[in-house]
């Protein structure tokens, strides 16, 4: 037997497939098909976890996606620890645990719950409230006590061991929900042959046919009816159908998020399943048939486990086969109550009294009811629940007060009426109307091309539905593109109906009571927290949400937001539709990270890029920066060097011999056509339509406004083909910024752009005896002075293998550029490396090529110019074409405050003691005995020991700094003011003859 | 996630696949170096930011890599319609935008 209180006549699970599970370490026997809510309550266990701020004792109160209280923590193993899952929505496996959450030392004795005592305390605003004074506490205390004592599960700890997949679809229409509106509307768009996808959050299909027991369709009941559609709707190839999935977000041009749970269900899911599926959706027409939610009573002690929602106890009971006590009582403010009296007294269970706050209602179930020999009180409230871990008692009294009885009860049903799921047509940015006659927001204006049918869109009753949702259906399919269908609109034979209801507080909380009647359960708000905010002057409903949390918990206010608003705009004395409805955001329920991110984590976070030559780097035990996406040899540590050591190295290693350093992240950019010179000339401050092919020129690239933008040594390899680099950082900008203009600006130049950054390798041989390392290796091209001049390139063969050799530096030493196609990068190197051997070469990472060329006062784009730096300031006016008449930034540069005097420039700086090394961005002051705040006249850009120079070497962006030659400045540090010496930019060989060899 | 259609590719591409490249229809002067402080202001530093509709650059980055034109309305976020790069700014706007270019 699973569970003392499993009817087992009643229901559609298979009896004799049970589940073992444990809650809190007991151990239980479920059915498969149950949910864990259906489960344990099949066992008696109503009480499931602590409220979030007054730690009270909480059973289920639903049977769906809306539940509020029963959150649990699923434990799978260390790593799987899913906190606040819904008890009502995680469905059984054998072995399952869970853990209820926000209680200690137990569930039934939680040291927490003084808070209920001290409730007066922690009335709503109770944070903004009480811990604003010392200001200074909040950071060390309140907020990490805080922090401790909220949130109900606690977070897993390590990293999630689960895979995530990720999908994009499209279809012509797409049905949100799986009730007897979404079949409807899948089956009347499906029978068309458009396709269709077709999804809903439970394991089976049939929303509120699972539990309205008068239901028939076809001739069958109407869950067996769902069920045979779904299956014909599952073998047709243009559907697609989702259970177990929920839409989360509606985004813009019918874009739908939806998170398929793949293996949650699952006793020992299968390494190859993922555990949830993201789908996202493109649909020309979406069909929204997201249904009702029912709406709980508001009065005193309305959170006691054991009092739930009708619609709920009726699901447990003819889907589970579970009766939630054994002597109930009801609680109402609608017909749809007596469904649940009715379908538990047929089962056998008591139903003690039917409670019902209307005066002298009429119908077909209240006469039912009533031959079944239920006792029913019209005109009555119920004004208190009694019992702590489980509800004993509701007391009764006439709802215009009098003598009060207390009916002994073990647990309560309640209904205030239902409320349409109007998330997602929100989501859409749909706007919502009051229906004043039935008191519930439905879809007013839509915005998107979406269609609302059955109960999200006010609907009443099944036959009602199941026309508008068909006819829905076929309308969509219809206008994406669809001919005429073939098939039937099903015929509802028997159905349930009930509407209107109530909204906000029952008789018995009204403004002049302080009981605990919940509107929020789960983040314990009431009725008269709501009154407070009011009376406090919130007047917008969006404040009132934020003082008082109502709606803000993980269910989204799903059966509170109604209540609240409706007390909210009681006590503005304002009708309900001037106060307005809060907004309603995605996610519809909570969604994973891991769901969102997918396989994008780790190493698939972000590409990563690394050249041709970088096993062989790895295999020398090179030490990687990142530099963008691409790994970069930073420097080459031998022997148990450390990085300051193998630099010092490194840098003395290139300029006695030479050096072997992996250039192949610069950025490249082949600019050809019969133009190729004139968008040059436009892209770049310097001249180059004189630049004979062959030859290399340092190019610098601005922007519009006159600053440096990019540079690069850039090679004419004919007179219509340029070879241009550009920064390792900067090459897709720089070739955004060209083809922007090449498009849009000048597209009268022919001119093509070609990204050649990946398919050259670049090697650069730099050094004295850089010649005679690749001297051997080359192949038809003339390697003397006279022949290869410093900045210029030949076209040729080096092992073999077709090469642009550049004669360049960035080093100040005679150097070289060899690139070659990417595929013989590595071979090239290593030949290159084996001849450097022979003459005592290093191999060099980025930090020795930032030493060097700061030794020579080289700049880096964007380490020494920050974006407000122009070639004056950067002490590059030489590369300016003076002759020119239009290049970009040719106006910019000409600003009054780019040409004003004491801008800042770019120098060099010593410090007075060789030994001491600047901190890059270190402010530099005039006089270090000013008050504080100091005038800061500039910052170090670049600063390294140079090993070379023997002392330390900087580089500095000063205010006025070329008029500062030999003046002394300071850099104050938190250990004291260093003082430097402004001077020139160039720390080793000034007069540059080491270039030419 | 907007659908936006390439006037070159001639059909809608999600959004991920474009980036937005400032406000269209600013000519840059044929004479830059000669206009004076005040043209050279409006040129590159005055931008319309209208609440409603927008005329503004888009390029298909990860597409075809053209730059084009796009009427927008920063209000809904829709897209009224494209067009290509040097095409003159419509005098007229589709009346439905979204039925009749973006879909």
């Amino acid at each position: 037997m699973s569970g003392a209180f499993r009817i087992p006549a009643a229901g559609r699970l298979k009896q004799a497939k049970t589940a073992r599970f444990s809650f809190d370490g007991q151990s239980y026997t479920g059915i498969e098909g149950d949910t864990l809510a259906s489960a344990l309550l099949a066992n008696g266990v109503h009480l499931v976890g602590r409220s979030f701020k007054y730690h009270r004792p909480r059973g289920i109160l639903s049977a769906g996606a809306e539940e509020p209280n029963a959150l649990v923590q699923i434990v799978r193993d260390d790593a799987r620890k899913t906190p606040n899952v819904r008890a009502t929505v995680q469905e059984l496996y054998d072995g399952l645990a869970a853990n209820s959450q926000n209680r200690w030392p137990s569930l039934s004795f939680d040291v927490g719950a003084v808070n209920d005592l001290a409730s007066p305390m922690f009335s709503a605003g109770f944070y903004y409230k009480t811990f604003m004074w010392p200001k200074a506490a909040w950071k060390s205390l309140y907020e990490p006590k805080i922090r401790e004592a909220a949130g109900l599960g606690v977070s897993p700890d390590r990293p999630d061991p689960d895979h995530y997949s990720s999908r994009y679809a499209h279809c012509d229409v797409l049905v949100l929900g799986g009730g007897a509106a979404g079949i409807a509307a899948a089956l009347a768009a499906a029978e068309t042959g458009v396709r269709v996808i077709l999804a809903d959050e439970q394991a089976e299909f049939g929303g509120s046919l699972r539990f309205e027991s008068g239901a028939r369709i076809d001739g069958q009941d109407g869950f067996a009816w769902a069920q045979g559609a779904v299956a014909k709707l599952a073998a047709m190839d243009n559907v697609r159908v989702l259970p177990r999935t929920t839409a989360f977000g509606y985004y813009a041009q019918n874009f739908v998020g939806l998170v398929e749970r793949v293996s949650d269900h699952l006793k020992a899911p299968g390494h190859d399943l993922p555990r949830e599926r993201l789908w996202q959706v493109r649909a020309k027409r979406v069909v929204l048939a997201s249904g009702a939610i029912e709406r709980h009573m508001v009065f005193a002690n309305n959170d006691r486990p054991g009092v739930m929602l009708a619609g709920a106890a009726r699901t447990f009971l003819n889907h589970y086969g579970v009766a939630v006590g054994r002597n109930v009582g009801v609680y109402t403010a609608n017909d749809s109550a007596y469904a649940a009296a009715i379908d538990l007294k047929k089962a056998g269970v008591n139903v003690a009294a039917i409670v019902d706050l209307r005066d002298n209602p009429t119908g077909p179930v209240i006469d039912e009811a009533r031959a079944l020999g239920i006792e029913i009180n019209f005109g009555r409230a119920v004004i208190r629940a009694g019992g702590k871990l489980r509800v004993s008692s509701m007391t009764v009294q006439p709802k215009n007060g009098g003598g009060e009885r207390t009916i002994p009860v073990d647990a309560i049903l309640m209904s205030a009426g239902w409320t349409p799921s109007v998330h997602l047509f929100s989501q859409s940015r749909g706007k919502v109307a009051f229906n004043d006659e039935t008191k519930r927001f439905v879809p007013g204006t839509y915005a998107q091309d979406c269609v609302s049918v059955g109960a999200c869109n006010g609907t009443d009753g099944l036959s009602g539905t199941v026309d508008e949702a068909y006819a829905a259906g076929a309308k969509a399919a219809k206008d994406a593109g669809a001919k005429a269908g073939k098939g039937s609109k099903p015929k509802v034979d028997a159905s349930e109906s009930w509407s209107r209801g109530m909204l906000g507080a029952a008789p018995g909380a009204g403004p002049d009571t302080t009981v605990k009647a919940f509107v929020d359960f789960q983040n314990d708000v009431t009725a008269k927290d709501i009154r407070q905010a009011v009376h406090e002057g919130m007047r917008s409903i969006e404040h009132v949400k934020r003082f008082t949390t109502n709606g803000m918990a993980t269910d989204q206010g799903k059966t509170s937001n109604m209540h609240g608003l409706a007390i909210a705009a009681e006590t503005l004395g304002k009708p309900i539709p001037e106060v307005g409805l809060t907004t309603f955001r995605a996610p519809y329920t909570p969604v994973t990270f891991g769901s969102i991110v997918s396989h994008a984590r780790g190493p698939l976070f972000d590409p990563t890029r690394k050249t041709a030559i970088h096993p062989w780097a790895e295999r020398q035990g090179a030490v990687f920066e990142d530099v963008g996406q691409w790994k970069r040899a930073w420097y080459f540590p031998k022997g148990g060097e450390d990085m300051h050591a193998a630099v010092d190295r490194e840098c003395v290693g290139v300029r006695t011999n030479a050096g072997l350093f992996d250039a192949s992240t610069l950025g490249k950019i082949e600019v050809v056509g019969p133009d190729a010179a004139k968008f040059m000339e436009l892209l770049y401050t310097n001249p180059w339509e004189k630049l004979e092919p062959g030859r290399c020129r340092y190019g610098i690239m601005l922007r519009e406004d006159g600053f440096i933008y990019d540079d690069g040594v850039v090679g004419r390899l004919a007179p219509d083909r340029f070879h241009v680099t550009t920064t390792t950082g900067g090459a897709p900008r720089v070739m955004n910024h060209m083809e922007d203009y090449l498009q849009t600006e000048f597209p009268h130049l022919n001119v093509w752009l070609t990204s050649i950054t990946e398919q050259w390798a670049v090697i650069a041989v730099q050094g004295p005896k850089s010649r005679d390392i690749i001297a051997p290796l080359v192949e038809g091209i003339d390697m003397s002075d006279e022949a290869l001049p410093h900045m210029s390139v030949r076209e040729g063969k080096i092992c073999g293998v077709p090469t642009r050799l550049f004669r360049m530096s960035f080093t100040g030493e005679r150097g070289f550029e060899v690139n070659v196609p990417a595929d013989y990068g590595q071979a090239v190197w290593e030949a290159l490396w084996a001849e450097g051997q022979k003459h005592g070469a290093v191999a060099y990472g980025t930090e020795a090529m930032h030493v060097l060329r700061a030794e020579k006062g080289y700049i880096i784009v964007g380490q020494d110019t920050d974006g407000t730096v122009t070639p004056n300031d950067a002490g590059l006016d030489w590369a300016v074409g003076k002759k020119k008449t239009d290049f970009v930034g040719i106006r910019g540069m000409m600003r009054p405050d780019l040409v004003a005097k004491g801008r800042k420039q770019l120098v060099g700086l010593k410090t007075k003691d060789p030994k001491v090394v600047l901190e890059e961005g270190a402010q530099i002051v005039e006089d270090p005995r000013q008050p504080i705040p100091m005038k800061m006249i500039g910052h170090v850009t670049s600063s390294y020991w140079s090993q070379n120079c023997g002392r330390s070497i900087a580089l500095a962006l000063v205010a006025g700094g070329r008029d500062r030659m030999g003046d002394t400045l300071y850099v104050p540090m938190p250990d004291g003011v260093i003082e430097v010496e402004v001077t020139g930019m160039v720390f080793f060989d000034e007069t540059g003859g080491r270039l030419n060899g | 996630m907007l659908l936006i259609r390439c006037p070159y590719c001639e059909e809608e591409r999600p959004e991920l696949e474009f980036r937005n490249a400032g406000e269209a229809h600013i000519a840059r002067s044929g004479n830059i170096a000669g206009e004076s402080d005040d043209d050279f202001e409006k040129f590159f530093f005055i931008r319309s930011n209208p609440k409603g509709i927008i005329y503004e650059r888009w390029r298909h980055i990860h597409g075809c890599a053209r730059f084009f034109n796009a009427v927008r309305d920063t209000v809904t976020d829709k897209f009224v319609m494209t067009y290509k790069a040097g095409e003159p700014k419509p005098s007229k706007l589709p009346k439905n935008g979204n039925e009749g270019v973006a879909k």
